[in-house]
């Protein structure tokens, strides 16, 4: 007894934290600002191959929608193949796999991009997210109410045109709930980052636990920050297709 | 080529453990689902609010960390129970039970969107009608809700099937001896390891199960389509 009353708070913090709670909160504390860093490169990796897979997917949709001769086979194939199989087998294939040819090992891209886990799941994730929105946005397209295209053409808007002042702006408008979703699918699959030696949220859990031998602190910690992070992402997403989305509301009755 | 012919025990194995961890937990979904959707549309406020908290959890963590959770976590959990209560001796959770015990709790979770969608799109009059006949609530859920509910649960059905088979290429990650995990020990045993060749191995045989499962769902929904007319 007379020991206790010697420690200070912060020391009978930790003591009851690392013996009488059933989660070690304290030293959960004390890792935080590493957990801080796995959320900047989940979030780094999901924006970035996010923002490169949409730009990607546009003209692979319009090529899909529009049954484009030459190029609507081999995208086909192209979307069919990335969302048909697993992205930890992709990322196995890029991250390990290349290392197999020795022509690769020997390019001038191997060692600043190649042989790094970063670039591979950044080039990976694209591709990936790339066809799965190819999809839901040439199903989009293909959708577009027909009195829409011939507004544009009966004033006279060349193809080019009507596609980048009608075609487009309706279609994000009518995916962006589609989108939302593939938004938060990528995040969930961001923790396939893990498995290829980066430290993202689930990254440093599993770090945690390992070092500590613990069996449940790191990961109730990443389950916390996944769970504020998708809320956020939803929540923004609402608010967006409030805006973007007004004109298909029902309009509300105004009492008189 | 050949590579991949010397190993194709190794990988039917794997492929083996992968389709049964996928139909195993396909079988758990469904029965979370159908529950996860009875009490969100059941009257009481109390089961309602589980449901939610439940599609809400999932919703907001990837499939990974509750596997992990799962595997490592639990099975302290079990055992620190099992101490404390002294009603069971040490137990080991296996990847395998890991493995589907978590990928069905996450898309029981989608499963109980889709029924619950499923069940909604069906005409009250119709239960009613099935009511004034004098059904049971169990004859009328097997004779008038079920075939239903089966053919507005199809697409989306169709769906979380094959995001669960993906899905299942995760377990590789907790050490179970899956097609993802066999593939990848194979191609280390090469110098330099022959890791293209066996992943994209392992691709193709993923494109294969997943053109499999499209061809019996179509045949699944033209069974439960008859007498409806498509647009």
């Amino acid at each position: 007894m007379a020991e206790s009353s010697n420690r200070t708070f912060w020391e009978y913090l930790a003591y009851v934290s690392e013996n009488h709670s059933p989660l070690d909160f304290v030293l959960v504390a004390d890792h935080i600002d590493k957990f801080l860093y796995g959320t900047l490169l989940t979030l780094e990796i999901t924006v970035l191959s996010l923002l490169i897979g949409g730009v990607l997917s546009i003209p692979l949709a319009i090529a899909r929608a529009y049954k484009h001769p030459i190029f609507n086979g081999p995208i086909w194939g192209y979307t069919y193949f990335f969302r048909g199989t697993p992205l930890l087998v992709q990322v196995y294939l890029v991250y390990y796999g290349l290392a197999q040819f020795d022509f690769v090992r020997e390019s001038f891209l191997w060692d600043p991009i190649l042989s790094k886990a970063w670039w591979c799941a950044l080039i990976t994730f694209s591709l990936n997210t790339s066809a799965y929105t190819a999809e839901f946005l040439r199903g989009a397209i293909e959708n577009t109410p027909r009195g829409e295209i011939e507004a544009g053409r009966a004033c006279g808007m060349s193809q080019f045109r009507l596609m980048w002042r009608i075609v487009l702006p309706s279609t994000f408008r009518r995916a962006l709930p589609a989108y939302s979703n593939e938004v938060i699918f990528m995040l969930h699959s961001s923790v396939v980052l893990s498995t290829i030696t980066l430290q993202d949220i689930l990254g440093v859990g599993r770090w945690l636990n390992g070092r500590y031998y613990l069996a449940y602190e790191g990961f109730v910690t990443a389950m916390v920050f996944y769970m504020i992070l998708v809320f956020v992402i939803s929540r923004g997403f609402r608010i967006w297709e409030k805006h973007w989305l007004a004109h298909l509301r029902p309009r509300e009755i105004q009492s008189a | 080529m050949e590579l991949i012919w010397e190993y194709r025990v190794l990988l039917l194995a794997g492929t083996a453990v992968t389709i049964q961890l996928a139909i195993g937990s396909l079988f758990l979904s469904v029965v979370l689902g159908l529950i996860g959707a009875s009490a969100k549309l059941a009257k009481n406020p109390v089961s309602q609010r589980i449901a939610a908290g439940y599609t809400t959890l999932v919703r907001g963590v990837p499939d990974l960390v509750l596997m992990m959770l799962l595997f490592y976590g639990g099975q302290q959990i079990v055992n620190d129970l099992g101490s404390a209560t002294g009603l069971w001796d040490y137990v080991e959770i296996n990847q395998l039970t890991a493995g589907i015990a978590s990928i069905g709790f996450v898309f029981g979770a989608y499963m109980t969107e889709t029924f619950r969608g499923a069940i909604l799109a069906i005409p009250r009059g119709q239960i009613e009608a099935g009511i004034s006949c004098g059904m049971m609530p169990f004859t009328i859920f097997y004779r008038i809700t079920w075939p239903q509910m089966v053919r507005h649960a199809l697409p989306s059905f169709t769906n979380n099937w094959l995001v669960l088979v993906k899905a299942t290429a995760l377990v590789s990650v907790i050490g179970l001896h899956d097609l993802v995990w066999n593939a990848s020990t194979a191609a280390r045993s090469f110098r330099p390891a022959q890791s293209f060749t066996f992943m994209f191995a392992v691709l193709i045989i993923y494109l294969i199960l997943t053109a499999i499962s499209d061809v019996g769902l179509r045949w699944l929904d033209r069974r439960y389509s008859i007498g409806v007319r498509r647009t």
